[in-house]
C-alpha cells in the first residue's frame, strides 16, 4: 500500500509540510483564513539539526506492528486497510500511544485526546497534503 | 558608510491579512530579507537586499507576498535615468567594474518579434501533425559533397561524424561551477530522455555524468579546464569556445569561493583558486591556428566526433564563419548579444555584439554564396525564447538552436540576474550545498522534458500550418518569413520580404 516516505537529501527544512498538514485538518478551503493567528499542531514534524544541516519530515509510519494500537486501552486506535486510524469518540486521553510511539508521531490535542497522521483519507484528494505541498519532492506518497 | 546613495530597487509587499507567519519566506531567502519577530508572531521584510528572485513569493502557501518595483524616484531626466545615476553611485562607492548576469536586458530590437510565419491557404494543403507523420529530427555535421561509388557502382556509405537530434534544440554551454551539480544532472538526464545534447561549458565534466556521455558536448575553452583524454572520449562532440554572446572579447572568471572540492577536481585546479579563462586562446591568433586546434581535437578523437566552433556574434561574423567553415570545423555555433552569462562586465554585456537574427542570416547567406554551406552545420543561440523563435531561426538558416536561459527558467530561474553573487535561491547558479539541494533533479529533468515536449508539439503545429512535414524542408526557407516594421536594410540582411509582398 502507498505510504508517505521522506528523503532527507531533498528536505529543505522549510516546514511547509507542517502548515499544509494543519490546513488539511481544518477542513476549510482558504489557508489564510484557516491558519491566520493559529498556533499549529501538525501531524507531521520537521526534525532538524542546524549544525549538521540535516532536516527531514517525520509522520506516522503506519507500522506493521504498531505499538500505539497494541497499547491502546480503549480500542480507539485501529488499523484499517493498512492505515492506523483514530476513533476520537473512544479516545480517553491516557497518552499510552504518545509514550509508546518510537517516532513521536502521535500528539496530544487541545481537546485532551490524541491525533495522528491518517494519510489525509478525509480530504479525499488521494495525495496527502504534505506530499502535494512539498516544494522539492522530498516527501513522496508511493508503494515500496 | 553613513550615506546610502542607492535606494533599493524593489519593495516586498506583505499582505498581513493572508500571512500566517509560517516563516517559509524567512527560511528560504539566502539574502536574509525576511525575519521573524517572536513576541509579535510576525514576519517582517527588509527590502534592501531583495534581488527579486521570487523564491519567497513562489513558496508562500497563502499568496501573502509580492515584489513591486519601487516608485521612489529621481527627478525625471531622459538622459540621466535612475539606472545611469545609480551606476555612477555604485562605481563612486567601490571603484570597481560593474558586473551583471544573464543576457542583455536593454531595449534593443528583437527581430524574432518582427518576423512573421507563413501558412497554407487554398492553393497548398496544410498538414495536421496529429494525423500525419512530422519529422523534427536533424543531423549536425559536415555533409558529404559528392557520392562515392565502388567498382560495382555501389554507394560507399562514408559519412563524416554527425550528431543526431530528435529535436533541433540543445542545451547550451553552462559550466559546472557557474551552475550547480543538480542543474547539470537535470540537463544531462533530460538530454538523454529527449534524444538531444547538453553542453558542459568550460568547467569539465563531473565524474558522475560520464554515463550521459552520448548526450554530452564537451567544451574546450581558453582556460582548458578539465580537458583530458577521458573527457574527450566520453563526449558525443567537442566544442571549441572562442567567444560568448554575453561577453564577446572577454574571458571568464569563476571566483575561488565557488571552487569547492568537486568543482576543483572536475576543473583540475586547486580548491579556492580563482578560475580565470583568458580572453583569447593564447594559441589561436588566426584561422590557421584554429585549424590546428580543430585537427588536434579530431586527431585525439580519431575523427569520430564532430568539432564545433562557438563564436560570439560580432560585426564581422559572416567572414569569420566562412573562415571557420574552411578550418575543418563540422559545426559553427553563433551566440547572439542577448545570450546569457553567469557574470560579465555590465558595459560589455550591454554594448558589445550584434543580434543573433542578423548574424545568423548573414552567416547563412555568406556560406551559401561561397558554396560551402554543406561543409558545416550552423547552430544559433542567444535568447531563443520559444518554439516560434526556433522555427524562425531554422527558416533563417540555422540547423539547430542552443537554449540556455529558457532551460534555466524551466528549472526555476526567475531571471533576477544576480548569478554572480553565488547565492541563487533556486539552487541553480550556486555551489552552496544548502542552496544546491533546492533543485531536485528528479523534478528538474521532468520540467525540462516537459518544456521540450511542448516546444516539439508547437514546432510541428507551425510546420504543419506551412504545409511542411520535415524540419529539413524548413531549413533556410526564408520565403516562409515576412518582416513587419523593418527597414530595407534590415530586410536585406535578413534576406526576407516585408509583410504584404508576394513571393
Amino acid at each position: 500500500m502507498k505510504r508517505v516516505y521522506v528523503n532527507e537529501k531533498w528536505c529543505l527544512g522549510c516546514h511547509l509540510c507542517e502548515y499544509y498538514c494543519a490546513f488539511a485538518a481544518t477542513g476549510k478551503d482558504d489557508m489564510a483564513r484557516a491558519l491566520k493567528g493559529v498556533k499549529i499542531n501538525p501531524r507531521i514534524h520537521i526534525e532538524e539539526d542546524t549544525t549538521d544541516k540535516i532536516s527531514f519530515a517525520v509522520s506516522c509510519r503506519h507500522c506493521t506492528e504498531p505499538y500505539c494500537v497494541k497499547g491502546c486501552i480503549t480500542g480507539a486506535l485501529s488499523k484499517v486497510d493498512g492505515v492506523i486510524e483514530i476513533d476520537k469518540n473512544k479516545c480517553i486521553g491516557c497518552y499510552t500511544c504518545v509514550l509508546s510511539c518510537p517516532y513521536g508521531c502521535v500528539q496530544p490535542t487541545e481537546d485532551g485526546i490524541v491525533q495522528k497522521c491518517e494519510l489525509c483519507v478525509a480530504t479525499t484528494e488521494g495525495t496527502p497534503r504534505c506530499v502535494a505541498g512539498c516544494p522539492n519532492a522530498a516527501i513522496v506518497f508511493e508503494e515500496r | 558608510m553613513a550615506i546610502n546613495y542607492v535606494y533599493p530597487d524593489y519593495e516586498v509587499v506583505r499582505n498581513y491579512d493572508r500571512c500566517i507567519s509560517c516563516r517559509a519566506c524567512e527560511r528560504q531567502c539566502s539574502n536574509e530579507v525576511h525575519s521573524f519577530i517572536e513576541e509579535e508572531n510576525k514576519v517582517i521584510s527588509d527590502d534592501a537586499d531583495c534581488v527579486n528572485c521570487h523564491r519567497c513569493v513562489s513558496l508562500c502557501p497563502t499568496r501573502a507576498l509580492k515584489i513591486v518595483k519601487t516608485d521612489h524616484t529621481f527627478k525625471a531626466n531622459a538622459s540621466w535615468s535612475a539606472k545611469n545615476i545609480n551606476e555612477i553611485y555604485k562605481q563612486a562607492d567601490t571603484g570597481g567594474v560593474l558586473l551583471s548576469s544573464m543576457g542583455n536586458p536593454n531595449e534593443f530590437p528583437i527581430y524574432w518579434d518582427k518576423i512573421l510565419l507563413n501558412a497554407s491557404q487554398v492553393t497548398n494543403p496544410s498538414i495536421d501533425p496529429l494525423r500525419e507523420p512530422m519529422e523534427t529530427r536533424v543531423y549536425l555535421g559536415a555533409k558529404s559533397q559528392d557520392v562515392k561509388r565502388d567498382k560495382d557502382g555501389k554507394i560507399i556509405p562514408e559519412m563524416t561524424p554527425q550528431l543526431k537530434l530528435d529535436l533541433p534544440v540543445m542545451f547550451s554551454a553552462m559550466s559546472y561551477g557557474s551552475i550547480s551539480y543538480n542543474a547539470h544532472e537535470s540537463l544531462a538526464r533530460a538530454s538523454k530522455e529527449l534524444g538531444i545534447f547538453y553542453n558542459t561549458g568550460e568547467g569539465g565534466l563531473h565524474e558522475d555524468f560520464y554515463v550521459y556521455g552520448p548526450n554530452t558536448i564537451v567544451q574546450v575553452a581558453s582556460g582548458r579546464f578539465g580537458v583530458h583524454r577521458q573527457y574527450l572520449d566520453a563526449a558525443a562532440a567537442v566544442e571549441i569556445k572562442m567567444g560568448q554572446g554575453a561577453k564577446p572579447g572577454i574571458g571568464g572568471h569563476l571566483p575561488g569561493a565557488k571552487i569547492g572540492e568537486d568543482v576543483s577536481r572536475t576543473r583540475m585546479i586547486p580548491m579556492g583558486a580563482d578560475a580565470i579563462s583568458p580572453a583569447p586562446h593564447h594559441d589561436i591568433y588566426s584561422i590557421e591556428d584554429l585549424r590546428q586546434l580543430v585537427f588536434s581535437l579530431k586527431e585525439a578523437t580519431a575523427y569520430k566526433k564532430p568539432v564545433i566552433v562557438k563564436i560570439a556574434a560580432v560585426h564581422n561574423v559572416a567572414a569569420i564563419a566562412s573562415g571557420i567553415a574552411r578550418s575543418g570545423a563540422d559545426i559553427i555555433s553563433i551566440d547572439g548579444f542577448r545570450g546569457g552569462t553567469g557574470a560579465a562586465p555590465t558595459r560589455i554585456r550591454d554594448n558589445v555584439g550584434i543580434p543573433i537574427e542578423l548574424a545568423l542570416a548573414a552567416v547563412d547567406t555568406r556560406l551559401r554564396d561561397e558554396g560551402i554551406r554543406d561543409r558545416v552545420s550552423v547552430i544559433a543561440a542567444g535568447s531563443v525564447r520559444n518554439a516560434a523563435d526556433v522555427v524562425k531561426a531554422i527558416a533563417l538558416g540555422a540547423d539547430a538552436v542552443y537554449i540556455g536561459t529558457a532551460a534555466l527558467l524551466a528549472l526555476g530561474c526567475h531571471l533576477c540576474r544576480t548569478c554572480n553573487i553565488g547565492k541563487c535561491n533556486w539552487g541553480i547558479a550556486t555551489q552552496v550545498p544548502e542552496l544546491v539541494k533546492r533543485l531536485n533533479p528528479d523534478v528538474g529533468y521532468k520540467r525540462l522534458v516537459n518544456l521540450m515536449t511542448a516546444w516539439k508539439h508547437e514546432i510541428e503545429e507551425m510546420m504543419g500550418g506551412m504545409g511542411i512535414n520535415s524540419i529539413e524542408s524548413l531549413k533556410g526557407n526564408r520565403l516562409m518569413l515576412r518582416g513587419v516594421g523593418l527597414n530595407e536594410k534590415e530586410l536585406e540582411i535578413l534576406g526576407i520580404k516585408h509583410a504584404g509582398e508576394s513571393a
